[in-house]
């Protein structure tokens, strides 16, 4: 919190619960509460699995390459399919979104941290307890196999049993727990930042921060926060039904004992339709302040801009079963489907004609970031346009389960969201960590991802069209889909040539260190007005806002161009205050026990794989320490 | 807003004002039930789909006992009123008084879950397992569930008095007590919503 207090009352005792005090060295990282290194471990951890759930992608894409591929059998497969899709969605663009949140939320309202900085320490720590605790599935016996979706009753009954050698049902309770559990876990990450940055929005804002004055980037992490805060426990309550039909036969899904597989798609998917604006919108949000920085224009349509936002929110609660179309809802469901998300196009498109008239007659600069930025605003329009197709029922029923769908969400879940997130990365770089990321390199990254994006996603609209169906591990020759498969991998293939630059770039130009500066773009938010890295405090002088592109009407005063700069980090209004240079800003003292209630939480959920003594040890386990982290959280002096 | 009002306010108290004026916790206790309707909507969702498939097994109107729950019922929304009136005494600074209450709805949540459990048993004992039918599954989920938040609340209460024997809970910051009471009443709100769908409607 943003208390200034004198330092000596905080050295009055030491008791059992005391607080570590180093913020620096490795182990500062473990217990760390400050939202800039929560932003970077977030940041590092979604990029590794970012690469994890890429090479997952290549697997997929070199068995396909040729008809009758040989690389994997089914049984690896499907394991790999599903888990580059639950990789990809809730453990690399989840986090990366909430790497940007975590950074730039704070900083771009003018507050020294979030609301809840333990809490925010915790969410990091329980998702990274959740990937590890997915991906150790590797060790024991296969990884989860039914898709992201996990479709009812394949869940229950599982595959084909001879084609797990052996203990067949048994590994496939196990695959089934380790997605019902990890998700279960990655879950309450997700609730626990939500939370936390509903409050930091509404509360910890600057004086003279409006809400209508708040970037878009604050207003789109503002309704992503809503969807996660209402769409996790949906899912929640899902997963807990799921582990308990697989591991003690409660019959939910059962169709056999009363149980209905359908209600598992309404909930899956009344959470699941949520969850692709929850992976777009912070995209969205870094496009709408990249594109007026290099246009040097200011957001065309602000307050459209905000409201199609909140519309997108709501309206996004009432699509879901658009995904269901084949499932025998019935006319009239399937009609009131198809209209609403025929409507969820409309602000969506005042999105996409916005950032046009933010460009439109502007001075573009076409750095890096803006590139990235059009390749969002162009990619996601062709997405966006075959998902309208997608609305339409007799063509929907025609798609349904054929690579026409695998290609549409890639180009808004790929197009969209990693064009907008590797924008936010060049755009706030210098910011965050001083130094420069080369602007050639960073070209040649963007110009062969956006080719090779192209290549591996563009074909299979045709794939699709032609009826090859999604989630097979082989085809026959002669299908007519050899050619276009053939074209997907090579492009496949180029966009992890793509990552490579980028890795390269960061590599040579962290041995260049280009010094940033504080405001290396000529940006408009405040976040730009201190220093690169930021100070711990993040503000010697916490800035009043009088506008929207604050920090832009500081620097050219005047409506007509007059153009008066006034040195970047300075506040004209406060100069009479400053000088204190953060001294006496006490900051949050570090914490053991977010990375310990987190830790219990894997080891609880490996109980439920076991019968018994194991199960009930697990459990207790678990549970102790959690419970051990919880007491130490709410018994240690707290400076919150 | 005075922009040297704000800064001199800042530097004479430890938390500053917020910008709504609510404190963070208060507004993060509030945001987090808006979570948790949902959680418990979509288990009552479940619920009214399944509470006609009951296949063999009993129905709800021959297993419910409907004055007994009645009466844990009315425990329940009395352990609300004794924590109105521990906030009331915690605020008033008179922590005599806020022991006893906020001890009393301790205990009444926990005579709650001990009716609970009391009544799982005898339904167990009449046949009706979890895993009988989509009927009895979702019951047992929703009513487990509103349960284990009880319990929660029960724990937070028990630590809430144990904190101010040490002489750490006082008038000062009674804004404890008060979001802990929010989340009793929550619960508590969500019991009567759960005690008409499932015990009030007859069905079956």
């Amino acid at each position: 919190m943003t208390a200034i207090a004198d330092p000596t009352k905080a050295v009055a005792r030491r008791p059992f619960f005391a607080r570590p005090t180093a913020t620096t060295g490795p182990w500062s990282w473990f217990t760390t509460v400050d939202h800039k290194k929560i932003g970077i471990l977030y940041g590092v951890t979604a990029f590794t699995f970012f690469i994890v759930g890429g090479l997952e992608a290549l697997l997929i894409r070199s068995q396909l390459v040729r008809p009758n591929g040989t690389i994997l059998d089914e049984n690896l497969y499907n394991q790999i399919f599903t888990m580059h899709g639950l990789t990809m969605i809730f453990f690399a663009v989840m986090p990366l979104s909430a790497a940007f949140f975590n950074y730039l939320l704070p900083l771009m309202i003018g507050a020294r941290d979030v609301a809840f900085p333990r809490l925010n320490a915790f969410s990091y720590w329980v998702f990274l307890a959740a990937g590890l605790f997915l991906y150790s599935s590797i060790l024991f016996e296969g990884m989860p196999d039914g898709g992201w979706f996990n479709y009812a009753p394949l869940n229950i009954i599982g595959p084909d049993p001879l084609s797990l050698a052996g203990a067949g049902p048994q590994i496939h309770q196990a695959r089934m727990l380790y997605y019902s559990m990890g998700l279960q876990i990655a879950g309450i990450a997700s609730l626990a930042s939500a939370v936390n940055f509903i409050v930091t929005i509404l509360n910890m804002r600057a004086p003279g921060m409006t809400l209508m004055r708040m970037p878009v980037f604050v207003w789109m992490t503002f309704v992503t926060s809503f969807l996660l805060l209402f769409a996790m426990p949906v899912i929640g309550i899902a997963l807990w039904q799921l582990m308990l039909s697989v591991r003690w036969e409660v019959p939910f899904f059962d169709a056999t004992n009363g149980g209905d597989p359908v209600l598992w798609q309404h909930m899956f998917w009344l959470f699941g339709h949520p969850e692709v604006y929850i992976l777009i919108l912070p995209a969205f949000g870094i496009v709408s302040e990249i594109l007026p920085t290099f246009a040097r224009k200011p957001i065309f349509g602000y307050a459209a801009m905000v409201f199609s936002g909140i519309a997108i929110g709501f309206m996004g609660w009432g699509v879901w079963a658009h995904h269901m179309f084949t499932v025998g809802l019935g006319p009239v469901a399937n009609t009131a489907f198809a209209l609403t998300t025929m409507f969820i196009a409309v602000p969506t498109g005042v999105k996409i004609f916005n950032w046009i008239g933010t460009l439109w007659g502007g001075q573009l600069r076409f750095k890096t970031p803006m590139l990235f930025g059009i390749g969002l605003v162009a990619m996601f329009t062709i997405g966006g346009l075959s998902g309208v197709t997608h609305a339409v029922v007799p063509h929907d029923t025609q798609q349904q389960d054929t690579y026409y769908v695998v290609a549409h969400f890639h180009y808004v879940l790929f197009g969209g969201a990693i064009m907008g997130l590797f924008g936010g990365v060049y755009y706030w770089w210098p910011k965050i960590f001083g130094w420069m990321l080369d602007d050639r390199l960073g070209k040649v990254h963007f110009w062969t991802m956006l080719v090779g994006f192209n290549l591996t996603f563009g074909p299979m609209h045709i794939l699709g069209l032609n009826g090859m169906p999604r989630r097979i591990y082989r085809y026959d020759a002669g299908m007519g889909w050899d050619l276009w498969n053939l074209v997907s991998t090579v492009g496949a293939f180029l966009i992890a040539a793509s990552i490579l630059v980028f890795m390269r770039n960061v590599a040579s130009s962290r041995r260049q260190k280009v010094p940033a500066g504080n405001d290396p773009w000529d940006a408009r938010t405040v976040e730009w007005m201190t220093s690169s890295p930021p100070p711990p405090h993040n503000f010697d002088e916490v800035p009043v806002i009088t506008s929207r592109d604050e920090l832009w009407h500081r620097k050219y005063a005047g409506d007509d161009g007059e153009k008066v700069p006034v040195p970047a980090g300075a506040s004209q209004d406060h100069g009479e205050h400053g000088g204190h240079e953060g001294h006496g800003i006490h900051m949050p003292d570090p914490s053991y026990f977010p990375l310990i209630v987190a830790a219990g939480m894997p080891i609880a959920a490996y109980g439920t794989f076991y019968e018994g003594p194991g199960m009930v040890i697990l459990l207790a386990i678990g549970g102790a320490i959690t419970l051990f982290g919880i007491f130490g959280w709410v018994l240690e002096p707290t400076a919150e | 807003m005075a922009t040297d009002a704000y800064t001199a306010k800042e530097a004479d108290v430890i938390h500053p004002e917020t910008a709504l004026g609510i404190s963070n916790p208060k507004l993060g206790m509030w945001v987090f039930i808006g979570s948790e309707c949902l959680f418990f909507g979509a288990m009552i969702s479940t619920y009214l789909l399944y509470v006609g498939r009951t296949q063999d097994g009993p129905t709800p109107v021959s297993i419910f006992d409907i004055p007994f729950t009645s009466v844990s019922t009315f425990i329940l929304l009395m352990s609300s009123l004794a924590m109105v009136l521990a906030l009331a005494a915690v605020q008033a600074g008179d922590m005599r008084r806020f022991r006893i209450w906020i001890l009393a709805t301790a205990l009444l949540g926990a005579t709650f879950l001990s009716g609970q459990f009391y009544e799982f048993t005898i339904f167990v004992a009449e046949g009706m397992k979890v895993e009988t039918s989509p009927f009895t599954s979702s019951f047992y989920m929703l009513t487990s569930f509103h349960g284990l938040h009880v319990a929660i609340g029960v724990l937070m209460l028990v630590a809430l008095w144990a904190t101010s024997m040490g002489g750490r809970i006082g008038p000062q910051n009674s804004e404890v007590v008060e979001n802990i009471g929010l989340y009793w009443h929550f619960v508590d709100i969500v019991w009567i919503l759960i005690f008409t769908v499932i015990y009030l409607i007859p069905v079956g």
